[in-house]
């Protein structure tokens, strides 16, 4: 079990019916959980981006080793390598600890699930102002795909018309 | 639907529904042709596209297995993934960003133009530009291309302001919007651009051409089209004359079957169109099909690309817009001066969220990777799109060791880089680089070689048959009723986005096959 806190303000925090959260972990301990959170914070570090996220990929990596034990074999391993006072240590000191295992199956993997899966949070949409599908909300053809004013616009001759403006 | 009986000798089969499958599909089916499309993908629709990336990659990509080797930095990159195409009806013309350059009249003079360079296989393709040029009209006509045949052009996004700004200042004059084939206006029956920013994903307007709602349903409507989706081709056999006679393929539930045909055209994308032929040896073709003079699988192109990122102190929201609509062009020009031959096209670009770190930057974590990320409002984004010089040895063979699911050898991909595609990559980064420079950019962020979206050359038309695996018409110099109809026809690659090129010569293949059918050549 994982828990914690969305930060006052956060635009989740508007959402959920409280700010505690709290994560099952169904293959990994809690204690492989908080290693993990650590790590992927280590590799991915964005201050001001909430825990929630990170433990969305704790959560997301615990089910997808429930469905492979050679997956979770291999988090096992390579978070116990990481050491049982990683999540507490500098940040200087997990870097140090990841780099010592960087050319390893289990970082390649790590690294690899922490960026698919932080990238795809709502959490990380919402934090790096990334807007996703727009289709059902009619594209941004009228919500501002042209709406930079920093620079000049482009000439009609080598570009062409909105549809429907003028 | 229509149904042709495996026993119909008649029948033509085409492997793959791309591109080139997909519109050679149509062009035989409306004059009266019976076509079996062998399709190993499912049929997604404009309701059926997910709008989330990683599920849309799921949805859309070939992810069956291949190997790899060779100096190209995909080969350490990204050693599941050499390349980046379709498996699902409209091949790569569904995740494809639409953008439809013409290839050169002295690219397709590759070896005239170039002269000898050491360690590369150049040849000059056997058709004039002149002739191909009248199909780029048709198939520009067909596509609905932009800035062509009176189309008005995209509008400027944010992102192509970036762009346009950056090329004035470093003074590039032919930079505009690109010929895409997309729609700005409702055309053709499908609908008009809004600006997604989705290309990649499925275009769920069908704005962007596709075959899957364009040249396929039409061929359906002809009664004509016997399209089998899930059907994966495993092998072609011929007769006791040499010429092929059937195709065997897996269906949708795994059972083995056999189609019989008059003419088979494969186009199932460069990597399995060469891998296809290869597992397709006999007694009389121990190397495989059409590869007497070895060249199968040879030549392999897939243009020098790559992403240069610009972060900026203002947002640009790149994400917002027709992802590749915009291009200078430059930079397509033979300068040998700037020390290598050929030329390359700088293209706007965006990549989604939670794509950009996985393919479009350089590999990294921790505190400089996040910086970039945090810029990520603010960047604005240009795709390389450049000549690579075919080599014999770069090429597709089947791997001895790694199975797919039926038992058959994956395609292993090989690629030396030649020092010119390095010279070359070196140039467009650079000159991309003083572009965002130019207007004040904080940073500029070079990313790795990403898998390969252009794929070609590996069974490329030759004027003389030793240097190559068909004739001018992709039509096999070893067996007449075996033809190549996709990317791995082109003699070389050129540096233009590849499709519109592919469509013009499905175009011209349709007539020729016709008129040799009717003439009873074939």
């Amino acid at each position: 079990m994982l828990t914690g806190l969305l930060a006052a303000g956060s635009p989740l925090a508007l959402l959920a019916p409280s700010r505690a959260w709290a994560l099952d972990l169904t293959s990994l301990t809690s204690q492989e959980g908080t290693t993990l959170l650590a790590a992927a914070r280590t590799i991915a570090p964005h201050d001001k981006l909430e825990d929630a996220a990170y433990a969305l990929v704790v959560h997301s990596i615990d089910g997808l080793a429930a469905k492979d034990a050679g997956l979770r074999q291999q988090y096992r391993e390579g978070l116990a390598q990481l050491g049982a006072n990683f999540a507490t240590a500098s940040e200087e000191a997990r870097v140090q600890a990841l780099k010592a295992v960087e050319s390893s199956p289990f970082f390649q993997t790590l690294r690899t699930n922490t960026l698919q899966l932080l990238y795809a949070t709502p959490m990380a949409y919402a934090y790096f102002g990334y807007e996703g599908e727009a289709f059902s909300k009619g594209g941004y053809l009228y919500r501002g795909f042209n709406d930079l004013r920093w620079l000049p616009e482009v000439p009609q001759g080598d570009s062409g018309p909105v549809l429907g403006s003028t | 639907m229509t149904r042709i009986d495996p026993n119909d000798d008649g029948a033509v089969v085409i492997v793959g529904s791309g591109a080139g499958g997909g519109t050679l599909a149509h062009e035989l089916t409306r004059r009266g042709i019976k076509i079996v499309l062998l399709e190993a993908g499912q049929r997604q629709s404009l309701a059926s596209f997910s709008q989330v990336p990683g599920e849309a990659f799921g949805q859309l990509t070939w992810l069956d297995p291949r190997t790899q080797s060779g100096t190209w930095g995909v080969a350490k990159d990204f050693p599941g993934l050499p390349v980046w195409t379709c498996k699902t009806v409209g091949g790569t013309t569904v995740h494809w960003t639409a953008a439809t350059p013409r290839i050169r009249p002295w690219e397709m003079r590759a070896r005239t133009t170039y002269g000898p360079v050491a360690g590369t296989s150049l040849i000059d393709w056997p058709i004039p530009y002149e002739e191909l040029k009248s199909y780029y009209q048709l198939a520009e006509r067909r596509l609905g291309v932009t800035r062509r045949n009176g189309n008005p052009g995209m509008p400027a996004s944010n992102n192509f302001k970036v762009m346009y700004a950056a090329a004035r200042k470093v003074g590039y004059k032919r930079v505009h919007t690109n010929h895409m084939a997309i729609n700005t206006l409702p055309r053709d029956g499908r609908g008009f651009c809004i600006q997604q920013g989705f290309c990649v994903q499925g275009c769920k307007t069908g704005a962007k051409w596709s075959t899957l709602y364009t040249e396929i349903p039409r061929a359906e409507a002809t009664g004509n089209l016997d399209l089998r989706i899930q059907c994966m081709a495993t092998r072609i056999e011929h007769n006791a004359d040499g010429r092929v006679n059937a195709v065997i393929y897996r269906d949708s539930n795994g059972m083995e079957q056999r189609q019989k045909a008059r003419i088979v055209c494969v186009a199932g994308n460069s990597i399995e169109t060469a891998r296809l032929l290869l597992l397709s040896e006999s007694a009389r073709f121990p190397h495989g099909l059409a590869n007497s003079a070895g060249q199968v699988g040879r030549n392999y192109c897939h243009h020098i690309s790559g992403f240069v990122w610009g972060t900026f102190e203002q947002p640009v929201k790149f994400w917002r817009g027709a992802v590749l609509a915009g291009i200078v062009e430059d930079e397509t020009v033979n300068e040998p001066k700037r020390g290598f031959v050929g030329g390359y096209h700088l293209e706007l670009i965006s990549l989604d969220l939670p794509t950009l770190p996985l393919v479009g930057l350089p590999y990294g974590w921790g505190r400089d990777f996040a910086a970039i990320m945090e810029d990520y409002r603010n960047m604005a984004g240009m795709f390389i799109c450049g000549e690579d010089l075919g080599r014999a040895d770069n090429r597709i063979t089947l791997d001895p060791k790694v199975k797919d699911a039926y038992g058959s050898p994956v395609a292993h991909v090989h690629v030396d880089e030649h020092d010119n595609d390095k010279a070359l990559r070196k140039h467009a980064q650079d000159q991309a680089a003083k572009m965002y420079e130019s207007i004040g950019a904080k940073r500029v962020i070079r990313s790795l070689t990403p898998p390969a979206t252009h794929n070609m050359c590996t069974a490329r038309m030759s004027a003389n048959p030793r240097d190559g695996v068909t004739n001018a018409w992709g039509q096999t110099h070893d067996i007449n009723n075996l033809f190549v109809s996709d990317g791995s026809a082109f003699s070389s690659p050129g540096s233009a986005n590849p499709t519109l090129t592919i469509v013009a010569l499905a175009l011209r293949q349709g007539e020729y096959i016709s008129r040799q059918m009717a003439a009873k050549n074939i």
